[in-house]
């Protein structure tokens, strides 16, 4: 009886306070749906740090954050985004890391009229003709690392690169992003398995390709023991790659096997902007470890909303759009804008694994692309 | 495709053969010695590879970590058959898969909970660092040839285990009649808490074994349970000959495939779409060997009816 009465009081007090959030003016409620546990977990873990570092810095009592964790699988992220639509009633939903993910939930939030503002995950499909108006990517577009690592590998003076990315949407992206910049030839081009942790096989195939070099796209743990494996093979062309094996999270578990490996990235944290100092320096004060590009990634979509928040309501949908796509926030990335599909039209950068005492990360060495808007921008009509 | 790099490639279908090999004889010793399907032999893998992780970073050495690696793996597993597993064995399967399922999930976030959500960093002996040169020039990782090394030697201690020890026989009497073994003063709990950590401890060491070359992460378990599964199905449940058996067939089919299939259809395709044909195909080619040996023998290659 005891239990029964408190399950009714909890339950009265959770609808009382959904009531009140609801009442509140100009207060937005944001859904976040990420990679919490399992294989991926420390890029949803940076993504949702930096977004909640960006909120508390604001101190906006106006902004509520909901956290669920997908777990990488594309059937409870469905789950967790229609439980957020209907039951929580979120304005807003973000925090999906893998692309499979994404179009699996993105399509049809901004159906139902919620704004998704991706803080990662930048799928082909939803930057061209499945653009969606109340889609934003405050990341980038899939292609755009990898084309930025193409544009290196043409400076470098690769001509005969191997190349290979996980057979899932992200990595198709990765390898024709790379295509299109790189003018070179390919000596070979692998699909491997989502989640594979075994790449001998693939080593042993660029070993008898003749390449003179190799690009990858292996996000997380597949990295990692795609660059230990490399290393141990004897294999010694130079590697280049997406910051995404690069990131601060995986770089100590990969060790000495990466120092050197050049990367490409739209963000590092010596870039030279005002917000970003002030970023680096919080995050590592907050969470006691070096922020990596997913946590940037998260803390500028945190801004971009409350940026948004400060302009319009966000139950008037098409001011609140207009608010969002003016991007009016410090970015950590210095200038910050929206091309005509709500893509960011941005830098990207060549960095370089170094050791800084005892800690491995990246220093910025060159510029790759400049103001670079993605491929997909033209195809996209609303 | 040169003779070469055919026979890199088989080596690399070997020695992942034989890493499955060592999660595989745990599994099926536990299925076919006591009849509990057991989700969580992932999970010992993953604490095996994390005893691994820890103790080398803190020691600094290897051999230490993978003896780390087994006690804590087999540590893990009779701790969990005095607490949970053992109130299972007469319960039907569902329960099991559900309590298991559970220990998964307590696993993953009490590892989660101890070292944090990233990967932590395990790295292979500088001995063992780089390749030697086998006769025909072929250029291998030393350290893959020590975890096939440790694998064949793995199975042959347990065959002779099994075939010639006291434990063996009643492990063997075990798995066709508990009830009688049991009648025959055999002290059966004892028994089974022992197969337990036995199994336990050989997934740690291939947790440990295969943590070096790749990432060492929470979750790291779940994909090779699944192949797992592949290979004791494949196998016959309950032996260890078709253990080796069938990780082996599955090692060489899901690396060979891997390897031959886009090439295969790069004969008649243009390249991008043969690599997509391909590498779809390939991930399909171990489960396609399952259907097939199910097929022709219902109960795998060494199962008894």
């Amino acid at each position: 009886m005891q239990l029964k009465s408190l399950i009714l009081a909890a339950g009265l007090a959770a609808f009382a306070s959904a009531g009140h959030a609801d009442g509140h003016a100009g207060a937005v409620k944001v859904g976040m749906i990420t990679t919490l546990s399992g294989g991926g977990a420390g890029l949803g873990i940076d993504v949702r740090d930096g977004f909640m570092l960006a909120a508390k810095m604001a101190g906006n009592d106006k902004l509520e954050v909901v956290i669920e964790d997908d777990q990488r699988k594309p059937e409870i992220a469905v789950q967790l985004a229609d439980k957020m639509i209907q039951s929580e009633k979120v304005d807003i939903m973000t925090g999906i890391i893998w692309s499979n993910l994404a179009m699996a939930v993105v399509p049809a939030a901004t159906a139902q009229g919620k704004f998704y503002i991706s803080p990662n995950a930048g799928p082909s499909a939803l930057a061209g003709k499945g653009c969606h108006p109340l889609y934003f990517n405050v990341a980038w577009q899939n292609d755009n690392l990898h084309e930025a690592a193409g544009a290196y590998a043409n400076d470098a003076g690769y001509k005969n690169t191997f190349i290979l990315a996980p057979n899932y949407p992200a990595g198709q992206d990765a390898l024709t992003g790379y295509k299109r910049m790189y003018g070179g030839e390919l000596a070979g081009e692998i699909y491997t398995k989502l989640g594979q942790t075994d790449y001998a096989a693939e080593i042993a195939q660029i070993r008898a390709s003749g390449a003179d070099s190799v690009f990858f796209f292996l996000p997380g743990g597949m990295g990692i023991s795609f660059l230990k494996q490399y290393a141990g093979s004897g294999v010694d062309l130079p590697v280049v790659g997406p910051a995404f094996s690069f990131d601060q999270g995986i770089l100590q578990a990969v060790g000495d096997a990466a120092l050197g490996v050049k990367n490409t990235s739209q963000w590092n944290k010596d870039l030279d902007s005002r917000a970003n100092a002030a970023f680096v320096e919080a995050f590592q004060a907050e969470y006691g470890r070096l922020p990596s590009l997913y946590a940037s990634q998260g803390y500028d979509a945190a801004n971009l909303i409350l940026s948004a928040m400060d302009k319009a309501d966000v139950k008037d949908a098409d001011a609140f759009r207009a608010a969002l796509a003016s991007a009016e926030f410090d970015s950590v990335r210095g200038d910050f804008k929206f091309g005509t599909n709500q893509h960011p039209v941005q830098d990207y950068y060549v960095r370089e694994v170094i050791k800084e005492g005892d800690v491995f990360t990246n220093k910025i060495i060159s510029a790759s692309l400049t103001n670079h808007v993605d491929a997909y921008a033209a195809e996209c009509s609303y | 495709m040169s003779t070469l790099l055919l026979i890199e490639q088989v080596l690399n279908g070997l020695q992942f053969g034989v890493m499955l090999f060592l999660m595989a004889a745990g599994l099926t010793l536990i299925f076919g010695v006591m009849g509990l399907i057991n989700l969580a032999h992932g999970s010992l893998y993953m604490v095996g590879a994390f005893a691994a992780a820890a103790v080398a970073g803190a020691t600094g050495s290897f051999v230490l970590a993978l003896i780390a690696s087994l006690i804590a793996a087999a540590a893990a597993g009779a701790i969990i058959e005095l607490v949970v597993i053992r109130r299972l064995y007469d319960r039907d399967h569902l329960d099991q898969v559900l309590a298991t399922f559970a220990l998964i999930l307590i696993f993953s976030e009490g590892t989660r909970w101890v070292f944090g959500s990233f990967p932590l960093f395990l790295d292979i002996p500088d001995a063992l660092a780089g390749p030697v040169l086998l006769p025909g020039g072929i250029q291998y990782p030393a350290y893959r040839l020590l975890i096939i090394a440790i694998g064949l030697l793995v199975a042959f201690g347990l065959f002779q285990l099994i075939a010639r020890t006291r434990i063996g026989i009643q492990i063997r009497a075990g798995e066709s009649d508990r009830e009688m073994i049991a009648a025959l003063g055999v002290d059966i709990s004892k028994l089974y808490t022992l197969v337990f950590a036995l199994g336990a401890a050989l997934a740690g060491l291939a947790g440990a074994l295969v943590g070096a070359i790749q990432s060492v992460q929470v979750g790291m378990g779940e994909p090779v349970l699944i192949l797992a599964f592949v290979v004791i199905v494949i196998g016959g449940i309950g032996s260890i000959k078709g253990a080796l058996v069938g990780a082996l067939l599955v090692g060489l089919t899901d690396t060979l495939g891997g390897v031959l299939l886009p090439g295969f259809f790069g004969t008649f395709m243009e390249t991008s779409a043969a690599t997509a044909v391909g590498s779809s195909l390939a991930s399909m080619s171990i489960y396609i060997l399952m259907a097939g040996v199910l097929l022709f023998k219902p109960t795998g290659l060494y199962g008894s009816a």
